[in-house]
């Protein structure tokens, strides 16, 4: 027995030395990408195509969220930093020191439940519910019904979108929150009066997904700024990234498969379709 | 030299064994203590920075109830009223445990007091069985079961303090019960046999003989029920509804310092006053199970006869 | 009122209470395996999982969690072995023993959120593990340690001192007597707690969101050699587990069938805490009549 401890003490140590030391002897560089949980399957497929063409490439994709990608890119802890924020708008970022590639644009619809009896709102409307005066649907023309709130944690980009558009200046009251589109989508089906928003990819047809001033959520509205809650997916990389980083950006950001099919099965909005753009301070100008 | 001084002097064959022993049993005990001490080492440096770097106020992060510690108040520190996750953490947690004691008490009664050896084993396995299922798939009945069934008989929208305490009760209770039969069976069997050859009931027998023995191990399986709700993220998370708002009953959104806690640390950034306002309420979890220890401590000492 | 039917109420009370957490258990068990067993089958097991394409399975997540867990076990087995001896056998009554079985009752009581993030943050960033398997043992070695210390303690307590004095008797050293005839005896209740441990451990998911990550890097299952970044056997990539898997599907998962990959994965898991427990208790049970003369 004392044998096996000793021997199993030595396993343990060899086992933690090799965890430290076998990232650094592959043969082309391993991409490291961590960051918004809402981009990592689009990512993490796009490395599998990437990976039919370049099998040797080992590319791993984590989530964490937006915060924990760009603090870690910054750092310098992983090669690519996925984010549905600006990094400018991020506290405690400094932009200047990574650089910014838009994969694709993402828009945000606001969803209710199907009991509310409302399909469209205005923009003003929607903006007085997040705020707090109007809090049964029977004020926005829906059934006397009161209005549950759910809203997404702070920080993350789905919301940091909704509030640039929708809130604008006006402070929002505070709400039920949750970090994740599953939940959203989940509570909103099951909670009766619930009004919430996802992304586009998240849209399902068991709840309402809402127009706002006649304006249906679709792709197509997104490109014209039509319907106005869209923003950029970016991916951030440091001013020195390696050569596979770039590569495999590069293949992202140009390669047809990835652009126009994969994202459009996906709802995404491929930037090449944009027929504006938006700068960090959301101000919209034609391409 | 004498071989038998030689043999006596030098230290023997046992002497040896004896001391790769100690080192072995020592070392591995010091790891422990280690591990425990950088965890809170490192959770309390980050969690005070929020005072000492970021300039919040400490008497805000207990009283006050406006938590959004990006902004900053009228008096130039940031917001972090933790209050209202405290309040939800506590309160979450003593309902839950007020729920599951009687629960785990009559279960474990059973157990040692009535049930055949079969019935016995099989209620072990049950309980054993609800410790085995992951905390998030009791997270995920608790929103489709427990959420619709608080809004259908209690009113609200279902999220809130009431349904997270109902996630938790069941999440506490074989912690709770396998406790409480450890401390009813160590009852010495002396003291029941007395009582029933005074022609005591088997009830009377247990409600003023084994009880009462049992009343320390009891309290302290609560306490480590407790410990366990208070640090409970995923499932009441997704029942709570996480609003850090001050709950206005057990119907109303609310959060624990877990659930914002989880919900927040992917979206702040390291070393911003944002990301250590949620070590700060890490610190508080830490300081909360060092407190709940303490207290079984100090019961097992009170209660000692 | 008569004190026999006071009796009888109470009596009957105690059980219809241990009665209702059978039918709480059965009513649990029981839906999570009446919504997931029906998307079982041999292909979901072996076929590895899809971003947002039907028909996903859980091959690697399977592989991953069971590989953890060994790693798991490889760790904190010894340690927990070697702290649970210094608490039966050698540790003096004084406050430094006091403080030890505190921290051990700390650790044990620490939210799972925050050994993840420390983790996080010393394993994965400071330590440049990356997202890894080994990261996520490291994790679920400090959930594991208490529950295992505790474990080994009670079961060397249980120990009569009997087998002790015999051991010393014979000239035998502590530990010798300890290594040799304590823990032989005490082997079945050891066992039974690093099963039962095991369940547990196999179904955390908050620890491993920030250590394991949570993406399933592709395996190649022909490849065995550990230093090979396809390996299964590679303990520095990235590994999703079941209850990772779970977790994950639900907060983002676009797959259209996200509701029953999610469903399956929970009853597998189940399942296999399930075997985890009943297993626990026939080894326990075989390994008692193997070093013990009873049953004979």
């Amino acid at each position: 027995m004392k044998k096996y401890n000793l021997l199993w003490a030595f396993v343990a140590m060899f086992f933690i030395l090799m965890g430290c030391s076998s990232n650094t002897k592959d043969a082309p560089k391993s991409i490291q990408i961590v960051g918004s949980s809402a981009m990592q399957p689009i990512v993490e497929m796009g490395a599998h195509q990437y990976q039919k063409k370049h099998p040797e490439q080992k590319i791993t994709v984590q989530g964490g969220g937006s915060g924990t990608g760009l603090s870690q890119v910054q750092s310098g802890a992983v090669d690519v930093g996925n984010s549905d924020i600006f990094a400018s708008q991020q506290k405690g970022i400094d932009a200047n020191k990574i650089v910014d590639h838009q994969l694709a644009v993402i828009g945000v619809a606001p969803i209710v439940n199907k009991d509310a009896g409302v399909k469209n709102v205005t923009m003003e409307q929607l903006q007085k519910i997040y705020a707090g005066e109007y809090t049964n649907w029977r004020e926005v023309g829906g059934k006397d019904m009161e209005i549950v709130v759910i809203d997404r944690a702070h920080g993350s980009g789905t919301r940091a979108i909704f509030d640039d558009e929708v809130m604008a200046d006006t402070k929002k009251m505070k709400a039920q929150e949750q970090d994740s589109n599953g939940s959203v989508q989940h509570m909103v089906s099951e909670t009766p009066g619930a009004l919430s928003y996802v992304s586009f990819p998240y849209l399902k047809d068991t709840f309402v997904a809402l127009k706002i001033d006649g304006v249906t959520p679709t792709p197509k509205n997104v490109t014209t700024n039509k319907w106005k809650l869209w923003g950029y997916e970016h991916m951030y990389t440091s001013k020195n990234a390696s050569k596979e980083t770039n590569a495999f950006i590069k293949y992202l950001l140009k390669s047809d498969q990835v652009q126009e099919k994969l994202l459009s099965r996906l709802d995404y909005i491929s930037i090449r379709d944009m027929e504006v753009t938006k700068d960090k301070d959301g101000l919209v100008s034609p391409k | 030299m004498d071989p038998i001084k030689k043999k006596i002097q030098n230290k023997s064959k046992e002497t040896r064994q004896e001391l790769i022993g100690k080192i072995l049993s020592y070392s591995s005990i010091l790891l422990i203590v280690l591990v425990v001490l950088s965890i809170f080492i490192f959770v309390a440096s980050k969690g005070i920075a929020t005072f000492t770097q970021n300039n919040a106020s400490l008497k805000d992060f207990f009283f006050s109830t406006d938590w959004s510690p990006t902004a900053v108040g009228k008096d130039g520190r940031p917001l972090v009223g933790a209050l209202p996750m405290i309040t939800g953490s506590f309160g979450v947690t003593l309902l839950a445990v007020l729920f599951a004691t009687p629960f785990a008490i009559g279960t474990a009664l059973y157990m040692t007091e009535i049930a055949s050896k079969k019935g016995r084993n099989f209620l072990q396995i049950v309980t054993e069985l609800l410790v085995g299922i992951p905390s998030v798939v009791y997270g995920f009945i608790g929103l489709n079961v427990v959420v619709p069934f608080v809004r259908e008989h209690f009113g609200g929208s279902g999220y809130g303090i009431l349904s997270g305490a109902f996630v938790l009760f069941v999440m506490v209770l074989p912690t709770v019960t396998s406790l409480t039969v450890d401390s009813l069976r160590a009852v010495p069997s002396h003291y029941k046999s007395a009582s029933l050859a005074l022609g005591a009931t088997e009830w009377q027998t247990i409600y003023k003989v084994t009880l009462r023995a049992a009343l320390p191990g009891i309290l302290t399986a609560v306490i480590f029920g407790m410990a366990r709700a208070f640090g409970e993220a995923l499932a009441v998370q997704m029942v709570i509804g996480n609003a850090t708002l001050m709950p206005k009953g057990l119907l109303s959104a609310s959060s624990t310092l877990t659930s914002v806690l989880t919900m927040g640390i992917g979206n702040t950034v390291m070393g911003t006053v944002g990301n250590n306002a949620l070590w700060s309420l890490a610190l508080v979890l830490l300081v909360m199970s060092l407190v709940f220890n303490l207290l079984v401590k100090w019961i097992g000492r009170k209660g000692r006869f | 009122m008569n004190m026999k039917t006071v009796n009888k109420v109470a009596l009957t009370t105690i059980k219809i209470i241990a009665g209702l957490v059978v039918v709480i258990l059965a009513f649990l068990i029981g839906r999570i395996l009446i919504q997931g067993l029906p998307h079982i089958s041999w292909h979901f097991l072996t076929s590895p999982s899809q971003e947002f394409i039907a028909g996903g399975g859980i091959s690697y997540q399977l592989f991953n969690s069971f590989y953890l867990l060994i790693l798991t076990l490889l760790i904190s087995f010894p340690i927990s072995l070697g702290a649970g001896i210094f608490l039966s056998e050698y540790a003096p009554k004084n406050w430094f023993t006091e403080i030890i079985r505190m921290a051990i009752e700390i650790l044990s009581s620490l939210p799972s959120v925050v050994v993840g993030l420390f983790g996080f943050l010393l394993f994965v960033v400071q330590f440049k593990m990356g997202f890894s398997i080994i990261a996520g043992a490291i994790a679920l070695t400090f959930f594991n340690l208490p529950l295992l210390t505790r474990n080994v303690e009670q079961a060397l307590e249980s120990v009569s001192d009997l087998q002790r004095e015999a051991g010393l008797a014979l000239g035998l050293s502590k530990w010798k007597t300890v290594i040799k005839v304590i823990i032989p005896e005490a082997l079945p209740g050891i066992v039974t707690g690093i099963v039962l441990g095991a369940g547990r451990v196999f179904g955390e998911a908050a620890a491993l969101i920030y250590t394991a990550g949570q993406s399933a890097s592709t395996i190649d299952f022909t490849n065995w050699n550990p230093f090979n970044a396809a390996s299964p056997l590679n303990w520095s990539r990235p590994a999703e587990t079941l209850a990772v898997h779970i977790w994950k599907i639900n907060s983002e998962g676009i797959m259209p069938d996200a509701a029953a990959v999610s469903a399956g994965t929970s009853a597998v898991l189940i399942i296999v805490v399930l075997i985890f427990n009943l297993s626990a208790r026939y080894l326990g049970n075989k390994l008692y009549r193997k070093y013990t003369a009873a049953g004979k």
